[in-house]
């Protein structure tokens, strides 16, 4: 019990600190990375290749002037960074990032809590941030911000949905909600990767994840040339920076979500030296790097994609994710579930690299409409001429 | 649809999404790894492609002569010439009946950098320069005297170009 409460504090202060390192040093890759897509060399000044640029940017921050709205509701104006700031840490805690590790006490799991409903934690957690968002922006007693927020929850509600049903598939090939165990089931190849067999629902899951973590071309709650800086614009100097890490912190836990569910976690590919047992130290090292490197390229994909779309006009957002997303994420969950019944019971096949390389087929075949039919003015609302197919 | 906005028509083979979006992708990331124009100011104050130009017209400079006392002979015309009054001339006269500034003083923040005070100048004397460093910590500091002017080292506009001085 006491092994389990000490090894609990020390991987909670380790996980944290992490992401908030990771956090900081991720708005430093924004910008440089935005700069380098532009042709700009971007903040180089402060430290080696601008690395302190966040430790001064944070300084700042502490010692600007706090503002409070003479109007604003005050305890909720307080509460609100944090509420937005909380949950998308809280998340975090049931994500698997390495193999056991192997200590004098026993086996030690790499993750906070390896809660047998992991799942279930992570779709009611990633919804709490919306509150954060909503409460800022309706205390500020600012009409741009209530509209920010207004935004921000309807976005949420409706792509939640699609999020839901993309990560149904993944429970239907798992059979489990224990995050640990999606992963084991995806470790055996490269190929029982979920993304390989649910092409689709990552797709739909990104998107998705896009829309919730409210960044480019997503979002709107904060769009700048309509509404000043949304749901934050009464905010100043370290509150305003808790918005910013939550949004950081929020596309960390959403990559690794990605990383967890369709990208096999902590799995190295190719082998099975890392997922099979005795644990060692070495074994968690290789899969926290690898674990570490899949992370770490989703953030790179926010940061790309972000640096590449426009931002969606508010009727696109809303008929995208109930006339396009909603209805692909239904249909998506339907097909697969015939289909992994009939290879399942019809057949009598278990879940192998054969399996997955048939859903993969199917997955392909589903994926030439959705690319040459729906493609054509049919995810962008209204920008095709009349009468034209 | 919002009601009264303006979408512009495509044929429908024009339309894409996910397709013009996966190439837009590529395009950004080439862009990672072209080579960048921005200049390293502090380090780096000119390039290939950029450099001050001999025209420039910056803070003044006023050249001296053998003995190393200022050209100027006080005749008053920059004074006169200037648009933005900016220069303060008080002119002096030794035994031998020599002129000289008794006090001259721009201020750069009154001016325009016109440039006239060089044209007018029958001495030679007093120059804009080829110079845009002039940072100070106080306001005062921004009127130059005489002696201030004559100790600036940086070189002077040539206000044409000489391979064209007709502006041709």
């Amino acid at each position: 019990m006491s092994v389990f409460l000490v090894a609990s504090v020390i991987k909670i202060v380790v996980v944290f600190t992490v992401i908030m390192v990771g956090v900081a040093l991720l708005t430093l890759a924004e910008r440089r990375i935005c700069a380098w897509m532009q042709d700009r060399v971007g903040p180089n000044r402060v430290g080696p290749q601008g690395l302190l640029q966040p430790a001064a940017d944070g300084l700042k921050n502490l010692v600007k002037e706090e503002t409070l709205p003479a109007q604003a509701d005050k305890v909720l104006f307080l509460l609100a960074p944090t509420m937005s700031f909380i949950p998308a840490l809280l998340t975090f805690a049931v994500i698997p990032f390495a193999a056991p590790l192997p200590t004098p006490w026993g086996d030690v799991d790499m993750v906070v809590a390896n809660l047998p409903v992991g799942f279930l934690y992570i779709l009611a957690f990633g919804s709490l941030g919306v509150y954060g968002i909503v409460l800022a922006g309706w205390s500020s007693n600012n009409k741009y911000s209530l509209l920010g927020s207004m935004r921000a929850s309807a976005q949420m509600i409706s792509y939640e949905i699609a999020l839901g049903m993309s990560t149904v598939a993944v429970l239907l090939i798992a059979g489990n909600v224990t995050l640990t165990d999606v992963i084991v089931r995806q470790s055996q190849s490269l190929f029982t990767w979920n993304v390989f067999p649910l092409s689709l629902a990552f797709f739909i899951f990104i998107v998705a994840a896009f829309a919730e973590t409210n960044r480019l071309p997503f979002d709107l709650p904060e769009a700048e040339g309509e509404l000043i800086a949304g749901y934050h614009t009464e905010y100043s100097a370290m509150k305003f920076s808790m918005f910013y890490i939550a949004e950081y912190s929020n596309m960390v836990t959403a990559s690794a979500l990605m990383t967890t569910l369709f990208f096999g976690g902590w799995d190295i590919p190719f082998t099975t030296w890392d997922n099979t047992p005795p644990w060692t130290t070495l074994k968690t090292l290789a899969t926290l790097a690898m674990f570490s490197a899949k992370v770490i390229f989703f953030l790179f994909l926010y940061i790309w994609v972000r640096w590449t779309l426009p931002r969606f006009r508010y009727d696109q957002l809303m008929a995208l994710g109930w006339k396009v997303m909603l209805p692909l994420a239904l249909g998506y969950v339907t097909v697969i579930a015939t289909a992994i019944w009939f290879l399942h019971d019809g057949l009598g096949w278990t879940y192998d690299t054969r399996f997955a390389l048939a859903l993969f087929a199917l997955n392909l075949v589903l994926a030439v409409p959705l690319f040459f039919v729906l493609d054509r003015g049919r995810i962008v609302a209204g920008s095709m001429a009349e009468g034209e197919a | 649809m919002a009601i009264g906005v303006k979408v512009m028509k495509r044929p429908g083979s024009q339309t894409s999404y996910l397709r013009a979006t996966l190439k837009g992708m590529a395009l950004t990331f080439s862009h990672l790894w072209r080579p960048k124009v921005t200049m390293q100011y502090p380090e780096e104050k000119s390039s290939q492609d950029w450099t001050l130009s001999p025209r420039w017209r910056g803070t003044h400079r006023m050249l001296t002569d053998e003995q190393g006392r200022a050209k100027c002979v006080a005749c008053g015309l920059c004074p006169q010439i200037c648009p933005a009054n900016c220069i303060k001339l008080v002119p002096g006269e030794d035994e031998a009946g020599n002129r000289y500034p008794l006090i001259y003083e721009i201020d750069e923040f009154r001016c325009v950098f016109c440039g006239y005070c060089q044209e007018v100048c029958p001495e030679e004397a007093i120059h804009v320069g080829v110079h845009y460093e002039n940072s100070e910590y106080s306001r005062d500091r921004f009127v130059y005297d005489l002696e201030r002017l004559c100790a600036q080292t940086h070189p002077v506009s040539t206000l044409w170009d000489p391979s064209d001085p007709k502006g041709e």
